[in-house]
């Protein structure tokens, strides 16, 4: 299997001299399901923000399905984001008033993908997380793990490669969460993305094959998981 | 990102303040009001001036005895005797002033009109029957002729005030009213013309020049020769032939000595239109501190705007948007805000000067004509765009340097 990231000695301090990352060595196989555990400030936001494009390392490599992050300008790495990467957030981060198909719609406007087909490809995206029925409906509207699979929606819509998810229940019930998960699972097992996923809690980690445990800066395991999680729950209202 | 959608965005950004975004832009809008407010009210103002100076006949010259006052203060052209019969015989040759058409000399001075037991203390304008052309007058009754004129005839034409204060109710026409113990006969009377123009023919009485010189004011000069060049083209040259005339007339060499003044309405409706003009710019400056100062607060705005949507900045970047981008919607925002702020200015500012020429013109009676001032709404609604540019400018860098993770960290 080819190893769609690559980091070695990967590092991240800041001018106040805080080092958040200290040299991370790992690298994911195309279509895996990995996720990162660790105590806050271990350091796992960072790497998600490095493995996403939003930062850049202060040292070490960084191979993004083969090629070298290092050589992209701003301009390519806002295109590489847009094109191969999708988003997550904890706080969902949706626009407010804004119909759910205006939010979903919303990576497009950054694309290459002509105009006649934002439309369609929104309304793809918005019914494969199971919300066709809230295609008009505004985020305030809309219950958190709603909101959620709204924002989903939104990282699923340009057919990215990898979806970094940073703590996608962090903020849902656990019936909502168990939704997303089954959502995330199935991005993973039936489209072939490949997952990324932040999270503190064991049961959410344990969907994936994977786990990579932080600790201060530092990788202190890398395991895969025996007994995986499966959540069969059907996500489609 | 195409224009469409940027603009699109940037109207929902806005629409999702509605109150703040009217408030913002409430200085540009007071900005480009006060600018096209005054810009057609001086336009207003400006075309009165002239309809009027036009009104008494752009192909008129008039000659005034004594020399060009050398300041506020230089009354020696008031004492001026220059003028005299003889130079209006020289001016009457073809030979020396081909552009003249007519000519007409008058004299000024102050009298007693009585009538019964009223008195009145009024100008008087000594003048002939072209004076009806010239001052585009509209008499009751009749008004002397060049025989009256040349026989030195006892006529009279009064002015309404003057009919107004020694008659009472009466027909004044036919009568005999007194000047200077010498009775006059009243053969027309001129309507009031409202107060409105430049030359006020109403406190005055007019009587064939002869007459004045003669019975009245005993002298043998003129105080002005009005003439009519035979077109608006003929008249700077004719002006120059009346000058040559009368200086050889005076056995003047040098043009500095002139006792005599040459003015046209030409030079008269250029004057005055300099300095509307000139006022009309000066009031557009000060204006333009209210732009300046909606400017400001436009910056003010964008920048807390920038401030609140840091996430928004920061998800828009995660999702692919390069800094160029967000820098085109911030400064589109800014230059919509601006630019609808001017286009409120502009419809505010036409309506407000209509409804003031029409008040104007109902009001005081006068010609007043509303003036769309396209120079002004062209300059409203580009300097309103340029000043969303400029003021716009500093925030819209200031979102597009946001880095993405400090944005989707700040709560």
């Amino acid at each position: 299997m080819q190893n769609i990231i690559e980091v070695k000695n990967l590092s991240k301090s800041y001018d106040d001299g805080t080092v958040a990352l200290n040299g991370v060595t790992f690298s994911v196989r195309k279509g895996e399901f990995m996720a990162i555990m660790g105590p806050s400030g271990s350091g796992k936001s960072t790497l998600l923000h490095l493995l996403g494009l939003l930062d850049i390392p202060t040292k070490g490599s960084y191979h993004l399905d083969g090629h070298p992050i290092s050589s992209y300008s701003d301009i390519d790495l806002a295109r590489i984001r847009n094109h191969h990467l999708g988003f997550v957030f904890q706080s969902f981060n949706l626009l407010p008033r804004t119909s759910v198909l205006e939010n979903v719609k919303l990576p497009l406007f950054y694309s290459t993908v002509p105009e006649i087909e934002w439309e369609m490809k929104a309304k793809k995206a918005v019914e494969d997380v199971g919300l066709g029925h809230r295609m008009f409906h505004e985020p305030a509207e809309l219950s958190g793990g709603e909101k959620q699979r709204v924002a989903i929606a939104r990282a699923l819509v340009n057919d990215p490669d990898i979806i970094f998810a940073d703590e996608p229940t962090g903020n849902l019930d656990s019936k909502s969460g168990k939704n997303v998960m089954a959502i995330i699972q199935h991005l993973n097992e039936e489209h072939g993305k490949t997952i990324i996923l932040i999270t503190h809690e064991t049961s959410t980690a344990e969907h994936s094959e994977r786990i990579i445990h932080l600790i201060d800066g530092e990788i202190d395991s890398d395991h895969k998981v025996r007994n995986r999680l499966k959540t069969t729950d059907q996500y489609v209202k | 990102m195409t224009w469409k959608h940027i603009i699109k965005t940037s109207l929902t950004g806005l629409s999702t303040n509605r109150s703040r975004s009217f408030l913002t832009i409430l200085g540009i809008v007071i900005g480009i009001t006060s600018i096209m407010l005054v810009v057609s009210l001086g336009a207003g103002a400006q075309n009165l001036i002239l309809g009027q100076i036009q009104g008494l006949g752009s192909n008129t010259l008039t000659v005034h005895a004594g020399r060009e006052p050398s300041g506020p203060s230089d009354v020696s052209f008031l004492y001026s005797d220059s003028l005299k019969e003889k130079d209006v015989i020289a001016l009457k040759n073809k030979t020396n002033v081909p552009g003249l058409k007519s000519i007409m000399p008058s004299v000024f001075g102050a009298v007693t009109v009585s009538y019964g037991s009223n008195s009145y203390q009024t100008s008087i304008f000594g003048c002939t029957d072209l004076v009806v052309d010239i001052m585009d007058l509209n008499p009751i009754g009749e008004f002397f002729t060049e025989q009256d004129v040349s026989s030195r005839s006892d006529t009279v034409v009064l002015g309404s005030k003057v009919v107004e204060h020694i008659f009472d109710n009466e027909d004044p026409i036919g009568q005999k009213v007194k000047i200077k113990g010498r009775n006059f006969k009243v053969i027309g009377t001129l309507p009031a013309s409202g107060g409105g123009s430049i030359f006020n023919f109403d406190d005055m009485v007019l009587v064939p020049y002869t007459t004045a010189q003669y019975y009245i004011l005993g002298q043998k000069h003129f105080s002005e020769i009005i003439m009519q060049a035979v077109s608006d083209i003929a008249v700077p040259s004719t002006a120059e032939d009346i000058k040559t005339t009368l200086r050889e007339s005076h056995g003047i060499t040098d043009p500095t000595k002139d006792d005599f003044n040459v003015s046209t309405q030409q030079d008269l409706a250029k004057r005055l239109g300099t300095i509307t003009s000139i006022l009309t710019y000066f009031l557009v400056a000060v204006a333009s501190i209210a732009l300046f100062v909606g400017g400001v607060g436009i910056m003010n705005i964008m920048l807390v705007a920038v401030t609140e949507r840091t996430r928004e900045i920061g998800l828009r970047k995660a999702l692919g948007a390069t800094n160029k981008d967000i820098l085109s919607q911030f400064l589109i925002e800014a230059i919509c805000l601006t630019v609808m702020g001017g286009i409120i200015g502009i419809f505010l500012g036409s309506v407000l000067a209509f409804a003031i020429s029409f008040g104007l013109s109902k009001g005081l009676g006068v010609d007043w004509q509303y003036i769309f001032p396209w120079s002004g709404a062209m300059l409203g609604f580009g300097v309103s765009a340029l000043i969303g540019l400029i003021f716009g400018g500093y925030p819209a860098s200031q979102a597009s340097k946001k880095s993405p993770i400090e944005a989707l960290r700040y709560e």
